[in-house]
């Protein structure tokens, strides 16, 4: 099995949601970006997305927006990101890593060479904003070839014919996106995505995560209710902005006492069976 | 080697791609909306009473047909072929984006969609949105880079005369690419009512297809004038080349001539060798931006790149798809002209025929003047002048050193 079907089984045999943070790889700098990594498991992530910096990330709000733009005025490249996940490897064999953002960087590395790469490198799953199931099979077949995941989403606007098209091809876990909107802004309703989430398990057995909006640990607690995972990116590299002028241990210290907090929040919530 | 297709104009194919070009790399939560405004442009392509209200309001509302004009001064200047203009200036807003919008609100209108949206760079495609808002009582937001906004002083005021909200972007380059990632932000947001009226043949299908058709009536219309005042089709037609929608418009009705040259025209900013251009197909490579895969200026890391040029409208790292596929297929050509080039069209055509034109519509009477005087006496060009030249003169009064 791979490390993202192991982990979801042993969570779900836990009866717990994992807590997936988000950070930008490269951000503020590379020397903190892996600090904040290598670390990010012993405070409790189970999975962790780990984003491909884009000079145009049309679909985050302005938290990653300006994380994207501090990893890149770091000098991220995509080969610097894929070094970062290997380093990780040499001490972490378990903790899946998926791969998050836009479909360029990884269209000028050529879709065939990053597949390669990727897996080599010991990375999980991609989730690739821009590439929606109409333009997806060009990096999903040869991923999948790797033994790498592309992990699609499902949305508020979702319907039940577009989501049984979503559900073909799909592989890993899904993603829930829980607001029509950007990154880091909105909350959804508890009731809407309950439904939501209702809808997903009725469709299918794929674990699915829940991300968009969620900030705190008490709302984390109340979507660990729920789904199989909680995501939580721009209250992560928020955190990094807010101490961009203090020393990096104090910026990994804040990063990662927000990540305990969220994590402990998510792990302590019961894992309610929503039944379909 | 390229085969060469029995037809120019059969694209997109079903998922909107020019050969390797186009698509729809949007967000998930957009497919569902793309693929309805597929399905609701289809529905009014097919629909008579869609043309009609159209056609009654280019008529009568943005002034339509507009003249094809000889430019007798300009064609004795620079002795050799002659010059025809296509005169999109003399269009209500004073450039083509009115055709486009005009269109898409017809559109709008048909989805029960209650809010328009919409970006801009120079502020035409600005003005053209929120002026067809006004006339339909739609509220309106354009989203204009604070650098543009600057440098486009009077089309921000005109368009909050019009009761549009104009929303300054702070993020990136802050031109036109930055606006358009705004504009996409905003949409993922607002999904249920709001209608994204983009202004050029770029985003992801249907919006190249639908706007390039929109913006045909340009070339429908040249055609019909040239065969009408020299009885035959022009030996080349030019336009300039940001997005590239009244390039498309001019371009289209005339791909399947054989005898008609094609030559889009880009800006070379301060020359193409330098990092300060927008000519995008001339020197970019394919990739993927703002939901469709065409030319791009871009890093080895797939990194846009921002773009220069003295024209905010031309001041974009990517263009349609439809010209990338155009390019690769060797059926137009694509050149790229210097602001300083663009500035000397732009002060020669004011002097010889009194037109002041766009800035960005200079960059194509600027290529003109460099290849008309190698061309015969009974050689015909048609230049789209796809706008006028008031909003730049405060620009170009700077770029002159003269102050106002």
């Amino acid at each position: 099995m791979s490390r993202l079907a192991d982990t979801f089984a042993r969570l779900k045999k836990e009866g717990r949601a994992a807590f997936v943070p988000f950070i930008t790889a490269g951000d503020p700098d590379m020397e903190t970006s892996f600090s904040i990594l290598s670390t990010l498991p012993e405070a409790g992530a189970d999975v962790i997305e780990l984003g491909m910096p884009f000079s145009d990330p049309m679909a985050d709000g302005p938290a990653v927006q300006a994380s994207s733009m501090r990893a890149l005025k770091a000098g991220t490249t995509m080969v610097k990101v894929l070094e970062m996940v290997r380093k990780f490897r040499k001490s972490d064999s378990t903790t899946p890593i998926v791969l998050m953002g836009y479909y360029n960087p990884i269209h000028a590395y050529g879709t065939a060479r990053f597949a390669r790469d990727v897996a080599a490198a010991g990375v999980d799953g991609l989730i690739v904003v821009d590439l929606p199931v109409e333009e997806d099979e060009v990096l999903r077949v040869p991923a999948r070839a790797q033994g790498v995941d592309l992990i699609r989403f499902v949305t508020p606007t979702t319907d039940e014919a577009r989501l049984a098209r979503v559900l073909d091809g799909a592989g890993g876990y899904l993603y829930y996106v829980s607001v029509a909107g950007v990154t880091g802004t909105k909350s959804a309703p508890e009731d809407q995505v309950r439904a939501a989430m209702a809808r997903v398990r009725a469709a299918t057995d794929l674990p699915c995560t829940v991300g968009f909006g969620i900030r705190t640990p008490a709302q984390a607690a109340n979507i660990a209710t729920l789904a199989d995972g909680v995501v939580v990116g721009s209250a992560i590299v928020g955190k990094i902005a807010d101490n961009l002028d203090n020393s990096r241990d104090t910026i990994i210290a804040a990063v990662l006492e927000l990540a305990r907090d969220l994590a402990g929040s998510t792990h302590a919530a019961r894992h309610a069976k929503v039944d379909a | 080697m390229n085969t060469i297709p029995n037809s120019f104009r059969t694209g997109p194919d079903a998922g909107g791609h020019f050969g390797a070009y186009g698509g729809r790399f949007v967000a998930e939560t957009l497919m569902p909306l793309v693929l309805s405004l597929e399905q609701a442009y289809e529905a009014a392509k097919k629909d008579p009473a869609f043309h009609a209200e159209l056609k009654d309001l280019l008529t009568h509302y943005a002034g339509r047909e507009s003249p094809l004009y000889f430019a007798e001064r300009l064609t004795a200047h620079l002795g050799g072929a002659k010059i025809y203009l296509k005169r999109e200036d003399l269009n209500h807003t004073g450039a083509h984006k009115i055709n486009n919008t005009l269109g898409q609100i017809l559109l709008a209108r048909r989805m029960g969609k209650t809010r328009i949206i919409a970006e801009t760079g120079a502020g035409s495609h600005g003005v053209a949105t929120a002026t067809v808002a006004a006339r339909f009582g739609l509220p309106c937001t354009i989203y204009m880079g604070e650098v543009d906004m600057e440098r486009q002083k009077p089309n921000v005021f005109r368009m909050r005369l019009l009761g549009a909200e104009v929303r300054g972007v702070s993020s990136g380059s802050r031109t036109l690419k930055d606006a358009t990632n705004e504009a996409l932000r905003d949409w993922v947001a607002n999904v249920e009512d709001t209608f994204y009226i983009i202004g050029s043949v770029v985003g992801p299908h249907p919006y190249p297809a639908m706007v390039r058709d929109f913006q045909t009536v340009i070339g429908n219309e040249t055609r019909a004038q040239m065969l009408e005042r020299e009885g035959r089709l022009p030996d080349l037609v030019t336009a300039c080349v940001g997005g590239g929608s009244n390039a498309m418009g001019m371009f289209y009705p005339f791909l399947d001539d054989p005898s008609v040259e094609i030559h889009g025209v880009e800006a070379a900013g301060e020359g193409v060798d330098t990092p300060r251009h927008a000519a995008t197909i001339s020197k970019g490579t394919p990739g993927v931006l703002h939901g469709a895969r065409s030319y791009l200026l871009q890093d080895n890391d797939g990194q846009i790149i921002e773009a220069h040029s003295i024209s905010a409208g031309l001041d974009y790292p990517g263009t349609g798809p439809e010209h990338s596929w155009l390019k690769d297929a060797g059926r137009a050509k694509y050149f790229a002209v210097t602001d300083a080039e663009a500035l000397d069209a732009f002060v020669l055509l004011s002097k010889l025929e009194g037109i002041i034109p766009a800035l960005e519509s200079a960059h194509a009477v600027a290529h003109v003047m460099k290849i008309a005087p190698q061309m015969k006496a009974d050689q015909i060009v048609a230049i789209c002048l796809s706008g006028r030249g008031d909003k730049d003169v405060f620009s170009v009064a700077e770029a002159l050193g003269e102050k106002l």
